[in-house]
C-alpha cells in the first residue's frame, strides 16, 4: 500500500539530509505507530507521502503508483482521492457545520464521492460511530470542542473510503483519558473502511493497539534536525 | 474548481463584516468617481448645447455666468432688471435683426415659467443650429395661454387643453396665481436643454397676473378677474433680459461696446460662446482636480481591500492548508484568493452604480434647477466603460498579491501551516 525506497529529501539550501529513509512499507489495512521526536523530520515524511514535496531522490509508491513521477496536479488530485489526514488541531473550516466539514473530500474528490454512496448518509454514519451527537451536527465547527472537532476530523479523513490515513499527532491538544479513547475510535474506524493508518506522534505511549510501532529514527539514516 | 469557488463565496460570507465594510468603500468610492465623471460629461454637454443662433444675451450689470445661467439656463435668478424703454430702444439699434424679451420669476410646480414673445419659438435654437419645434400644437398667441417643455409634459402628464396655474417665485409653497389659470396650448419636442423643463407664456400673461399684486404679493382687498385684465395695458414695465440676433455677426463687437456702455441703465451683453468657454475654462481645472481625487478615492478603497485581504490570510493560513490537504493545488489556492478579491471589487463596483443610478435620481433635479446641468439618463458613455475597466483592472492587480501570497504560503507551508 505504502512503499518507500532510497527516498532522500533535503531542505532547500540546506546540505545535510532531512530523511534518508532506504525502505518503509506498509500493508493494506495496516495500522502503523511512526514515533520520533518533535521536529525530527515527521511532518516532512507526511508532506512527502501526501504530494506535497518531492524528494531528491527514491520511490515513493503509493497503491502501486510512485507519485514521484506524477506531476504537482496529479498529485494534488491522488491526495484528494486516496488519502485522509488528520491534524493536530484546527483541522476544520470553522464557518462550515460539523457535517459539511466531514463532507469535503467528496466535493474535491468524485472518486470518494461514489465510494461513499449517500455522502450525507456515509457522514451521519461516520459521525454517529464515532460518537458524536446529533445536536452538534448542524453547530459550526467553530463552537465545537476540541475533541468533537478532531471526531469530526477524523469523519472527514475516512469518508469515501478512502485507502490511506494519516494522522499527524492527532492527540495532542486532547487531555489524556480522551486521548486513547479517540485512537481506539480511530482504530475501530480504520479497520471497519479497511485503511492503512499512519498515526505519528511523539509520544510512544499511545502506541499500544496498534499493528505495528516503528521509531523514525530507526529508519533515517540522516539524524540533522529540520528548521 | 467549483469545489474551490464554491467554498470561496462560503468563507467571503464568513468574513462579511470586515468584507462588508471593504466592498462599502469601493461602492463609495466608484460611485463618486463615476458621479464625477457623469456630472463632468454632461455639463459640457448641457453647457455647449444649450443655446446656438443667439449673438448676445443682455441683462442687467451682473457677472457674464450669472447672467448665462440665469437667461439660458433659467437657474438661480437675477439681481435686476432691465427697464422696457432700455430694450425698445436697443431692439431697433439698425444692426439687430431680431431681440426676444424674457421675464423670469413664476414658475408652475418647480418648472421654470418663461415669459417671451412668439418670436421666441422661432429665433431660439440649441446644439448645432437645431430650431425648436411642437410636438403637439403651436406657439401662444393671447394671455393666459401656455407652451410647455417636453420633460414638464411627460412629468406631469399634461396635454394641449389641460389647465395649470403658475406660483410666484420658484417654489412650489410660494403665493399662487390661482385666479388666473392658463390653457396649455402647446408642446415641444425634447431638446435635451433647459427649454425642456420651461413653460413658456406671452409677457403680457406675466403682467397681468401680476395687475393685482404690488412688491411680489397679491394687493389685499384688490382682485382682478381674468376676463377684465384686457382693460388694463399689459406691456411689462420691465423685463428681465433679452436675447439679440444681429444681421451681421461682424457687428457683434460694436453692439455689445454700445450695450455694456448704454447710458439709461447699467446694462452687459455676453456672447454665448465666450461665456461658455470662459465658464469651462474655470471649471475646466476644477473638474480634472475633482476626477484624479475621486480617482484616487478609488485606488485607496482597492488599497483597503488588498490590507483586509493580506491581514485575513495570516489568520486564514490554515483554511488553506486544510484545502491542500484535500486536494487544492497552489494554483487553485492563488485563484480562491484572486476571485474574492475580484467578487468584492465587482460588487463594489456594481453597489456603487446602484448608488449612483439613486443618487442621480434624486440629485438630478436640483443639479438641474440650481445650476442648469441635466443630467442624462442613459447606459454608459463610452468614457464611463474606460473607467469601468479601469477600476476593475485595478481591482484585479490588488487581488493577485494576496494570491500570490496564498500560493507562495501553501508551496512553503505544504499541510502543516508555520506560524
Amino acid at each position: 500500500m505504502i512503499a518507500l525506497a532510497d527516498l532522500l529529501y533535503r531542505w532547500p539550501g540546506q546540505a545535510a539530509a532531512c530523511l534518508d529513509i532506504p525502505r518503509l512499507e506498509i500493508a493494506a489495512g495496516e495500522r502503523v505507530f511512526l514515533h520520533g521526536p518533535s521536529g525530527g523530520g515527521k511532518s516532512t515524511l507526511l508532506g512527502l507521502l501526501g504530494g506535497v514535496a518531492v524528494p531528491e531522490r527514491g520511490s515513493i509508491e503509493l497503491l502501486g503508483s510512485d507519485i514521484t513521477r506524477l506531476s504537482g496536479h496529479s498529485r494534488d488530485r491522488f491526495r484528494a482521492d486516496h488519502i485522509g489526514f488528520i491534524f493536530q488541531q484546527f483541522n476544520l473550516l470553522p464557518w462550515l457545520s460539523a457535517l459539511d466539514n466531514a463532507l469535503l473530500p467528496c466535493t474535491f474528490s468524485a472518486r470518494r464521492l461514489a465510494r461513499a454512496g449517500n455522502a450525507r448518509e456515509a457522514a451521519t454514519r461516520l459521525l454517529t460511530h464515532l460518537d458524536l451527537a446529533a445536536d452538534a451536527w448542524h453547530k459550526p465547527a467553530g463552537e465545537l470542542s476540541v475533541g468533537q472537532q478532531q471526531r469530526v476530523a477524523a469523519a472527514r479523513a475516512l469518508i469515501g473510503r478512502p485507502e490511506i490515513l494519516i494522522a499527524d499527532e492527532p492527540t495532542s491538544a486532547l487531555d489524556a483519558p480522551r486521548q486513547q479513547i479517540f485512537i481506539d475510535l480511530l482504530l475501530a474506524e480504520a479497520k471497519a473502511e479497511g485503511a492503512a493508518l499512519l498515526f505519528v506522534s511523539h509520544d510512544e505511549r499511545l502506541a499500544a493497539h496498534f499493528d505495528r510501532k516503528i521509531a523514525l529514527c530507526d529508519i533515517n539514516r540522516a539524524g540533522t534536525v529540520e528548521p | 474548481m467549483r469545489a474551490i469557488l464554491t467554498l470561496a463565496v462560503k468563507s467571503a460570507w464568513a468574513r462579511r463584516l470586515t468584507l462588508g465594510v471593504t466592498l462599502c468603500a469601493i461602492a463609495l468610492a466608484s460611485a463618486l468617481l463615476f458621479a464625477v465623471e457623469r456630472v463632468r460629461h454632461d455639463a459640457r454637454q448641457s453647457f455647449t448645447q444649450a443655446v446656438s443662433g443667439v449673438d448676445l444675451v443682455v441683462g442687467a450689470r451682473s457677472g457674464s455666468v450669472q447672467l448665462m445661467l440665469h437667461a439660458v439656463f433659467r437657474a438661480g435668478s437675477a439681481t435686476h432688471n432691465i427697464r422696457w424703454e432700455s430694450f425698445a430702444a436697443l431692439a431697433t439699434h439698425p444692426v439687430v435683426d431680431w431681440a426676444v424679451p424674457l421675464v423670469l420669476g413664476d414658475s408652475h410646480r418647480g418648472f421654470p415659467v418663461l415669459g417671451t414673445t412668439p418670436d421666441y419659438f422661432r429665433h431660439f435654437h440649441y446644439s448645432d443650429r437645431r430650431p425648436l419645434v411642437f410636438a403637439a400644437g403651436q406657439a401662444f398667441a393671447d394671455v393666459f395661454e401656455a407652451v410647455l417643455g417636453s420633460a414638464v409634459a411627460a412629468e406631469l402628464r399634461l396635454e394641449v387643453g389641460d389647465r395649470i396655474t403658475l406660483t410666484h417665485g420658484m417654489t412650489e409653497a410660494g403665493p399662487g396665481h390661482d385666479d388666473k389659470p392658463f390653457t396649455v396650448v402647446g408642446i415641444l419636442a425634447p431638446t435635451g436643454t433647459p427649454v425642456d423643463r420651461g413653460v413658456h407664456v406671452n409677457l403680457e400673461s406675466i403682467s397681468a397676473i401680476h395687475l393685482d399684486w404690488v412688491a411680489g404679493a397679491p394687493l389685499p382687498g384688490l382682485a382682478i378677474p381674468a376676463e377684465f385684465v384686457k382693460k388694463f395695458d399689459l406691456q411689462p414695465k420691465e423685463i428681465t433680459a433679452f436675447l439679440v440676433g444681429l444681421k451681421n455677426r461682424a457687428d457683434v463687437f460694436r453692439l455689445q461696446r454700445h450695450i455694456n456702455g448704454y447710458r439709461g441703465e447699467p446694462l452687459m451683453a455676453v456672447m454665448p460662446g465666450v461665456a461658455l468657454d470662459e465658464l469651462w475654462q474655470t471649471l475646466g481645472m476644477i473638474e480634472q482636480t475633482l476626477l484624479a481625487m475621486s480617482a484616487l478615492v478609488v485606488v485607496i478603497g482597492l488599497a483597503g481591500l488588498l490590507a483586509t485581504m493580506l491581514a485575513s490570510l495570516n489568520e486564514r493560513r490554515r483554511e488553506l492548508a486544510i484545502l491542500r490537504a484535500l486536494g487544492a493545488s497552489p494554483r487553485e489556492l492563488f485563484l480562491l484568493l484572486t476571485a474574492e478579491g475580484l467578487l468584492i471589487t465587482t460588487l463594489g463596483v456594481a453597489f456603487g452604480l446602484g448608488l449612483l443610478a439613486v443618487g442621480t435620481f434624486f440629485f438630478a433635479p436640483l443639479l438641474q434647477a440650481h445650476f442648469g446641468i441635466i443630467l442624462q439618463w442613459r447606459l454608459f458613455a463610452p468614457n464611463e466603460w474606460l473607467l469601468l475597466a479601469a477600476i476593475l483592472a485595478t481591482g484585479l492587480v490588488a487581488s493577485l498579491i494576496p494570491g500570490w501570497r496564498a500560493w507562495r504560503m501553501s508551496l512553503a507551508d505544504g499541510l502543516t501551516p508555520r506560524n
